[in-house]
């Protein structure tokens, strides 16, 4: 972006320093919620609406990302869950996907 | 939801007892039909490697193994996406060692994404942090979730791991524990299996710079969705899952559709807990 290139290794003091506030924040998020609930009592009903984070947290990052996509994505990700459902295996799910999502784009 | 019940133990006011002594908690406050169990866990955690009673969840380097290896092949996946960022943070500007120290430090691939789309010069620092902040609240929810099962580790083991926390150890994490593998470090594990690729793709990514070109003409940028298609896949509990994830699919589309940033992922997971707090029947 600038004229004189950083080299490979160059560590500029400034931004070490908003690379760290950024760790700083992501840690606290990674352990504010539990350090809430250690202090508090769940009750079972709480626990109920926890447990379901989980696949909820999963299809709320997908739902955008899917509904922004298009037919290559589509047929891509069905090919993903296709893969997953006969061989539960992850790894050929995935290139599944990404062969799928390179094919389906040249074609469609 | 039946599977959760066997592994879940009743809460009970002992979490503080772990807070301020690690892992020796002394039992005084608590129940009697708690105590066992509690003493179960508290025994089996120290033992080490003696093999775990069925409720149990311990912190032992076989858990750390098994995290790992099974994360591997989500891990290489994470890599790709780790090579897109490394691109990414040096067509922004970022030396090489800034990307690595950004991936080894902040360790949270979309925010670290975003991160360098807003890198500008000069830097609108503020920015950047809160954008950082909001995108990852959505840690605090994950990692509240892992609480049935870390209520029997320790502040360091509990803390430490939740380090090692992204998207997809933190899934691989939730499904092993919920099989009542009873493996507390698999999180620290899997997270160890990320961190490395994550790390490592982001320096062959940085390296290579402009050589890559745009990453979507090798389907790159659909590797994460791809991940995440594969853990509902491993996530869907059948029926009772129906309704939170229609619930959070509808929440998240339409708050993807009128509020900035990330936000959608904290309101759809959000939005569909308290509707199945509404719903639950004791």
């Amino acid at each position: 972006m600038t004229p004189d290139l950083p080299s490979a290794l160059s560590l500029d003091p400034f931004i070490v320093g908003v690379i760290l506030a950024m760790a700083a924040v992501t840690v606290l998020t990674k352990v504010g919620g539990i350090w809430l609930v250690r202090r508090v009592d769940l009750s079972e009903r709480l626990e109920a609406g926890l447990s379901v984070l989980p696949g909820a947290i999963v299809i709320a990052v997908l739902g955008p990302e899917l509904a922004a996509g298009g037919p290559a994505e589509w047929g891509a990700a069905g090919l993903v869950l296709l893969v997953m459902w006969r061989t539960e295996n992850i790894l050929l799910a995935l290139i599944a996907g990404v062969v799928g999502v390179v094919a389906f784009r040249a074609v469609l | 939801m039946d599977a959760d019940a066997d592994t879940r133990p009743v809460a009970s006011g002992s979490d503080r007892d772990a807070d301020g002594s690690a892992a020796t908690g002394s039992p005084d406050t608590e129940s009697d039909e708690q105590r066992p169990l509690e003493a179960e866990a508290t025994g089996s955690e120290t033992a080490g490697d003696l093999e775990p009673a069925a409720e149990s969840v311990t912190f032992t380097w076989d858990g750390v193994r098994t995290g790992f290896l099974t994360c591997v092949p989500v891990a290489l996946g994470v890599g790709g996406y780790g090579i897109a960022f490394g691109v990414l943070a040096d067509q922004a500007g970022l030396s090489v060692a800034e990307a690595a120290l950004m991936s080894a430090t902040v360790l949270a691939g979309a925010a670290q994404i975003v991160a360098v789309e807003l890198w500008a010069d000069p830097l609108p620092v503020g920015a950047i942090i809160a954008t950082v902040f909001a995108i990852n609240l959505r840690y605090s929810l994950m990692g509240a979730a892992l609480q049935p099962w870390f209520r029997h580790l320790s502040p360091a083991k509990i803390y430490g791991s939740l380090y090692m926390m992204a998207d997809e150890n933190w899934a691989l994490t939730m499904r092993d524990l919920k099989s009542g593998s009873g493996r507390g470090a698999f999180l620290l594990g899997s997270g160890i299996a990320i961190w490395v690729f994550w790390v490592g793709a982001t320096v062959i990514g940085a390296l290579a710079g402009g050589v890559v070109g745009d990453p979507t003409q090798y389907g790159a940028d659909f590797i994460l969705t791809a991940v995440f298609v594969a853990l509902a896949a491993e996530l869907w509990e059948g029926q009772s899952s129906l309704v939170p994830w229609v619930v959070a699919l509808g929440t998240a589309v339409l708050a993807a559709e009128y509020l900035p940033g990330r936000w959608y992922i904290l309101l759809g997971g959000l939005v569909a807990a308290a509707v199945e707090v509404i719903r639950y029947d004791s």
